[in-house]
């Protein structure tokens, strides 16, 4: 088990260095513009652009460049030029905001991804199975730039059932809190409760038909502790990887579509105002800061799963 | 239907699936609509996409209405009442025909949606038959590159891509691609979504290079290239098809996420995403501009997303791999990587 872990925490910073390479070159080399005015941004003055070409090196050869860009990320000193304020910090005050969205959608999407596709599952075949199946090929083919604009209006603007947007820290006021955060909540869920109860469906339909299925029933079992202590459990260990890569894509997606319609003030909001004034920096403080998340989220995801699966740590380490 | 190939079979089975023939229609309908574009703005509309109307009156049975009332609110639908010009109402205040911009910008969104996914299915194909036929360091090294990609979230990547692209453009060798086209968000596209085609793919090469039609094909004398392209590029499109079908979904909602954060189609092009951008902003006095694009983009999504479930049963009926259509995750691969 140390062994597995140890390896994939070495693939992780073999691809967190490729990572930071990419970033490296999508901001610096690939473009055909002059690095040192773009980053200087909409408020550019000659003087600006020379400190950030003073500061940047962009004079230097390139493996220097990057190494100069990374102490910046790194260090806390990347600012952004058109608003003067440092990107760490404001990822930082974003970061709470973030995490009550995803968190929360995730709870969500997983309570009634598994209720719906459990559902679907044991009334196979039967109408109640063809309602929710429809419901759930319109829940993956809902956009969230329909549905989160969708709610505000709907339910925040037209009927002022919710409030219309902000976000309230749970430290002030936890209910106030979570009622800021239903509709940004449910505009995230929406596509993964559909995704999940699918995928749930159809793992449950498939493992109905195995032998240690039969065997639970030959013993006795009710078919409610058949479906709930062999057919429903083997099922999820597939969910649980899925799980952990839609976590990480909404953290570094969705979520960003959605704080910016609903004003959430977190990081992703910050990422798209950012990318509205084209201010360079704070693309790549978040671009960095969270594909290292991901990465760093999934690995913990793999070693956890493999801890509790060890058919993947033996497989691993046989080859 | 015995001795036909299997392609027949498959478009058989294809064919009595009605809900997926529904969902082709529906798709056909949507392809039909933003190819009528130029036709409804040059003969009904008789306004381009982008044409301003700011200070405009029309005739509305009979009574004349402004396009834009001097508060700045625009028009709402009015049908057939102005003769088919401004049917579904202006988009703002600049006065803008809300039917042709919603034919143009699916034009966008659609062109971006399949030419994307062409580029990723070309990519794709190459990286896995070369990672699959030559195996051993070449596969090594695309498919460590694959990971790295793979590992990046496509949000984050094509946003990161999409604003550097759109300050100045790219020039690679004697192409130039001048910012603002809409080729930037189309290739930008079409390469963040490659490793979730090529995985798949890549597995499956390494599956039929093992098969004995492969070998006799070797033992015949056939060199490489015949091998790839004769023998493992026919039985690899089947399942490619199917991947391909579900890519225009992620293409699409990529599409629409980043165009509507300003990281994909850019001023004075437009796309349903954004579309959306732009009506966002006025959303609680003109929500239809929100909801029109919007709902464009789930029809056409829910048509790509059920016709391809009907694909992918026709094309292999005993399929247990799921190939989900679905932004971001697939079922992975463990330990192929």
């Amino acid at each position: 088990m140390a062994r597995f872990a140890l390896r994939r925490l070495g693939g992780m910073v073999l691809v967190l260095f490729a990572i930071s390479v990419i970033v490296f070159a999508i901001f610096a080399v690939i473009p055909s513009y002059d690095p040192a005015a773009a980053i200087a941004g909409k408020n550019r003055t000659p003087e600006l652009v020379a400190n950030v070409e003073e500061t940047w090196g962009f004079d230097d050869p390139l493996p220097v460049q990057y190494l100069t860009m990374m102490k910046l990320v790194f260090t806390g000193e990347l600012i952004s030029y058109s608003s003067e304020l440092d990107v760490s910090e404001q990822i930082w005050e974003g970061l709470p905001a973030t995490l009550s969205l995803c968190i929360g959608a995730a709870v969500i999407w997983m309570f009634f991804g598994l209720l719906l596709g459990y559902l679907s599952a044991v009334h196979a075949g039967r109408l109640a199975d063809r309602l929710l199946t429809i419901l759930s090929v319109g829940g993956i083919s809902m956009p969230v730039v329909l549905l989160a604009p969708a709610c505000l209006y709907f339910l925040a603007i037209e009927t002022d059932l919710f409030p219309t947007g902000g976000y309230v820290p749970l430290s002030e006021d936890p209910l106030d809190w979570a009622y800021h955060l239903v509709l940004p909540w449910a505009s995230l869920a929406v596509l993964f409760v559909g995704f999940y109860s699918r995928v749930l469906r159809s793992n449950m339909v498939e493992a109905m038909e195995e032998d240690y299925v039969r065997t639970a029933r030959a013993k006795g079992l009710s078919e409610g502790q058949v479906r709930v202590r062999h057919v429903l459990r083997n099922s999820l260990i597939p969910i649980v990887t899925l799980f952990g890569l839609d976590f990480a894509s909404v953290l570094g997606g969705a979520a960003i579509i959605t704080e910016a319609v609903f004003n959430l003030q977190g990081v992703g909001q910050y990422a798209a105002d950012s990318i509205a004034n084209l201010d360079l920096p704070p693309i790549m403080g978040v671009t960095l800061f969270g594909a290292f998340f991901v990465v760093l989220f999934n690995t913990l995801v793999d070693i956890a799963y493999a801890y509790l699966d060890p058919r993947i740590r033996l497989g691993e380490s046989a080859r | 239907m015995e001795g036909r190939g299997p392609w027949y079979r498959a478009y058989r089975r294809l064919r009595s699936n009605r809900l997926a023939i529904a969902a082709l229609g529906l798709f056909a309908a949507i392809l039909l609509f933003v190819l009528a574009a130029p036709l409804w703005a040059d003969l009904v509309a008789e306004s381009g996409p982008n044409e301003t109307h700011t200070t405009a009156k029309i005739e509305v049975d009979g009574e004349s209405r402004e396009v834009v009332s001097p508060d700045g609110t625009p028009i709402g639908p009015v049908w057939l009442g102005a003769g088919g010009r401004f049917l579904l109402g202006a988009d703002g205040r600049l006065g803008r025909d809300e039917m042709v911009r919603l034919m143009h910008g699916g034009r966008t969104s659609l062109t971006i949606g399949l030419g994307a996914t062409l580029v990723t299915t070309l990519l794709a194909l190459a990286l896995a038959l070369l990672a699959g036929y030559f195996r051993g360091w070449t596969d090594g090294l695309i498919s460590r590159a694959l990971d790295v990609v793979w590992a990046f979230p496509v949000m984050l990547l094509g946003i990161a891509l999409g604003t550097a692209l759109a300050i100045s453009g790219i020039q690679i060798g004697p192409l130039t691609i001048s910012s603002g086209s809409t080729w930037l968000p189309l290739l930008v596209i079409g390469f963040v979504l490659v490793p979730y085609m090529a995985r798949p793919l890549r597995g499956e090469v390494l599956a039929l290079r093992e098969r004995e039609f492969v070998e006799a094909a070797v033992a015949q004398g056939s060199g490489p290239l015949r091998v790839m392209l004769g023998e493992l590029l026919p039985n690899l499109l089947p399942t490619a098809i199917v991947l391909a079908t579900l890519n225009v979904v992620n293409a699409m909602m990529l599409e629409a996420g980043l165009s509507f954060l300003g990281a994909g189609v850019q001023e004075p092009d437009s796309s349903w995403g954004s579309m959306i951008a732009d009506g966002v902003e006025v959303l609680a006095t003109a929500p239809l501009l929100t909801i029109l694009p919007g709902t464009m983009i789930l029809l056409t999504v829910l048509s790509v997303n059920v016709f391809g479930d009907g694909l992918r049963d026709a094309i292999n009926p005993r399929s247990k791999v799921r190939l989900e259509a679905h932004t971001g995750s697939y079922e992975p691969e463990r330990g192929a990587a």
